[in-house]
């Protein structure tokens, strides 16, 4: 399997530079605007990541799932009102930007971390965060490491492709201590290396800790340090360039916060049709006008509220107390209960 | 005569038209790529060269650390590959004329072994074999706590082979240069013996006169310096061990992979070679007395070289290429630098072009080397 993965692998970037340079579709996508694209083709295709528990991996029956994946749907409600209109496009670490720029896919779904570089020199726009994360370290019980301090000369394992190469590099220089990177294209060897004994320490998001942890055989030999070295907001990204296709991206994610602070869920969003609050009007389109601002049907909040649900549910049910991860909301709860999440007012 | 009556005419215009095409889809493809980046606002151009790398590289010929330049770094990736490629290169030759040999030997088990050996490698592919070697490793050695010592001060564990180092002393230096000295006396002894050979018909054993001076001569040299000794051990230090030099698993296995790999196939190519020597030949040379070594050298191999030289080449040239399959086992081979590096500037384009450019300049010098060997080697005709 990852002999054909890594043979595709390259493969796909050659393909992928070859569209960047004669790019008839660039000049297409750009041209008639990404909405337009999408509803014409009468599908979303959102790139996502390979298989990080939690965020997006195909379950035992193949379907996509993660909190990842549930933006993808809850932007195909808002467009279409069918969650099912996705096409999931599985990417590498190293290829996601790529795909993005050249217009093989028209959302990047793909715990991606918002930086300065990425939002302005790649081409890219960056949507409201979905998950705040930081990237921290894992290592094994038995080394009886309680600090970051403590793995001062130790070799650790890294996947390429993430910003996790260049924090970890950073840290270890600013705090005076040594390390051996033993960096792998694939996340699995990653994995492999550090259960193995290759590494001392695997480092990646704290979230992408947890993922891994969930599946080692016993997770209690592992250790996940509670230092965190670095701020990783991960967010859904769209090319430069389009502004309304942005737009709805935005607002797609501030639905499912503004549902949430508004206490709207899938199970009870029904008996709100009798409300009388003049905002939740609106925003569930009883009050019509968001929908034709953004371009989008009327009922496009409604149908992700309904179809996906509100950011408490899709956290819960992909990395929270539902989930294997077990992850606290901490950082990722709602302004109103100390976290960061806070959506601009739906008027 | 009219021009397009001559056929050359015709033939000049047509590919002058062709060449045009060529050179007017080549710009359309430059200019459209320009325009799209524009467009989306993608940073163009190779300035990232001299911005600070930031990452670090487990193992490099040359000092290195994340404060130094993307330059720096992707120079860092491109001696690594050098490195697997010309070790690689030569272990693979080697091996692979050995086994050519084995393949013809009359000695039946050892031509079945060399057999079995040539049908299994070669039908694997290079990948799979190479995350065997990798797990191999991991799993078989010891974690470097309980490192295997085979030797005092040379430790085997999953973190790499570590032996002890030399402290560098001059004296060492005057060694070398005797050693060198000694080898341009002998290139000049065996001009000599040659021309005497050639005169008189007598054989001197050159060999032998020059393997005593270049043992002797250099050791000489260390017991007159003071013979000096000093080994730096590797010694276990918190994770790893440090001081001493060590040899990652992520180069022992690609090592490994792409040598075995690689050797197969030469293996085949040296087998066809000695067989497209006519019998005739051999049985010739013996006829006129020579001893077997010197049938061997004096009138197989020159004839068979003819043959195995250009296929050769191919297998060298994909040993270098197959070396980039390293980012798969953690070796930071240029690929796997490039690939960091377009991560992180995301000049996919600039950085795809530059891997193409260094494994083409790679290709292109072995094979120039290659063509003037084989033209050394090739038939003279007078």
């Amino acid at each position: 399997m990852e002999n054909q993965a890594t043979f595709g692998d390259i493969l796909v970037k050659i393909l992928i530079v070859m569209v960047l340079l004669t790019s008839s579709t660039v000049f297409s996508v750009v041209k008639t605007s990404t909405l337009e694209n999408i509803k014409l083709h009468k599908v979303l295709k959102c790139g996502v990541s390979a298989g990080l528990a939690g965020f997006s991996a195909p379950n035992s029956k193949g379907k996509w799932q993660g909190l990842d994946v549930d933006i993808c749907r809850a932007i195909a409600a808002a467009v279409f009102g069918d969650v099912n209109k996705v096409q999931y496009i599985a990417l590498s670490a190293q290829q996601r930007f790529v795909a993005l720029q050249s217009g093989e896919i028209d959302v990047l779904s793909r715990n991606s971390t918002f930086t300065l570089t990425r939002d302005t020199s790649l081409g890219l726009n960056f949507a409201p965060v979905v998950y705040y994360d930081g990237q921290g370290f894992m290592v094994k019980r038995k080394d009886r490491v309680s600090k970051i301090s403590d793995l001062n000369g130790a070799s650790i394992c890294i996947q390429q492709g993430t910003t996790t190469e260049l924090n970890l590099a950073d840290y270890f220089r600013a705090n005076n201590l040594k390390f051996k990177p033993v960096v792998f294209e694939n996340n699995d060897e990653v994995t492999q290396a550090f259960v193995k004994g290759r590494c001392d320490a695997l480092t990646t998001d704290i979230s992408g800790l947890a993922a891994e942890k969930s599946k080692f055989k016993n997770p209690d030999n592992y250790v996940i340090l509670t230092e965190i070295i670095s701020k990783e907001p991960l967010a859904p990204v769209v090319r430069h360039g389009d502004d309304s296709w942005f737009d709805v991206v935005k607002y797609v994610i501030y639905a499912l916060i503004t549902a949430e602070e508004f206490g709207i869920t899938s199970q009870n969003i029904d008996s709100f049709f009798k409300t009388k609050n003049p905002k939740i009007k609106r925003f569930l389109g009883i009050t019509k006008g968001n929908g034709k601002a953004l371009g989008l049907d009327e009922k496009w909040a409604y149908n992700i509220v309904k179809m996906v649900g509100n950011y408490h549910e899709i956290f819960e049910r992909n990395v929270g107390k539902q989930s294997s991860l077990k992850l606290e909301r901490g950082v990722n709860a709602l302004w109103k209960n100390g976290g960061l999440h806070y959506s601009p007012p739906f008027k | 005569m009219k021009f397009w009556d001559d056929q050359k005419n015709r033939e000049k215009v047509y590919q002058l038209l062709a060449l045009l095409a060529v050179i007017g889809l080549g710009l359309f493809f430059y200019s459209n790529t320009k325009a799209n980046l524009e467009k989306q606002n993608i940073a163009t151009g190779f300035s990232f060269f001299d911005q600070v790398a930031g990452f670090e590289i487990s193992e490099s010929l040359i000092e290195y650390n994340s404060e130094d330049s993307y330059l720096q770094a992707l120079v860092v990736g491109v001696l690594n590959t050098l490195k697997i490629a010309i070790i690689g290169n030569v272990l693979a030759v080697f091996l692979g004329i050995f086994i050519g040999v084995c393949r013809l030997s009359k000695n039946w088990p050892l031509a079945k072994l060399a057999q079995g050996y040539v049908e299994i490698i070669r039908n694997i592919p290079l990948l799979l074999q190479l995350f065997f070697w990798y797990a191999m490793f991991t799993e078989i050695f010891p974690g470097v706590r309980q490192a295997l010592t085979p030797m005092p001060g040379v430790f085997l564990s999953n973190r790499g082979i570590m032996f002890p180092s030399l402290e560098y002393s001059p004296v060492y230096l005057y060694m070398g240069v005797a050693f060198f000295l000694t080898m341009i006396f002998g290139y000049f002894l065996r001009r000599y013996a040659k021309k005497i050979q050639d005169q008189t018909g007598k054989q001197i054993p050159y060999v032998l006169y020059i393997l005593g001076p270049l043992v002797i001569l250099p050791l000489l040299i260390w017991f007159i310096g003071g013979s000096p000794l000093t080994l730096h051990l590797p010694k276990l230090q918190g994770f790893n061990f440090t001081g001493g030099i060590s040899v990652s698993p992520e180069f022992l296995s690609l090592l490994m992979g792409l040598v075995l790999y690689t050797s197969a196939f030469i293996a085949e190519i040296v087998r066809s070679g000695i067989q497209s020597v006519q019998k005739g030949q051999e049985e010739a040379a013996e006829a006129l007395g020579l001893k077997s070594y010197l049938v061997l050298t004096l009138v197989i191999l020159p004839q068979a070289l003819r043959v195995i030289i250009p296929p050769l080449t191919s297998q060298l040239l994909n040993l270098t290429k197959n070396s980039s399959l390293a980012v798969a086992i953690a070796y930071p081979d240029f690929v796997n630098i490039a690939n960091t590096t377009m991560n992180q500037t995301g000049q996919a384009i600039e950085l795809i072009s530059l891997i193409i450019l260094v494994y083409l300049t790679f290709s292109l010098l072995t094979s120039l080397f290659m063509n003037w060997f084989n033209k050394k080697m090739a038939l003279v005709e007078r």
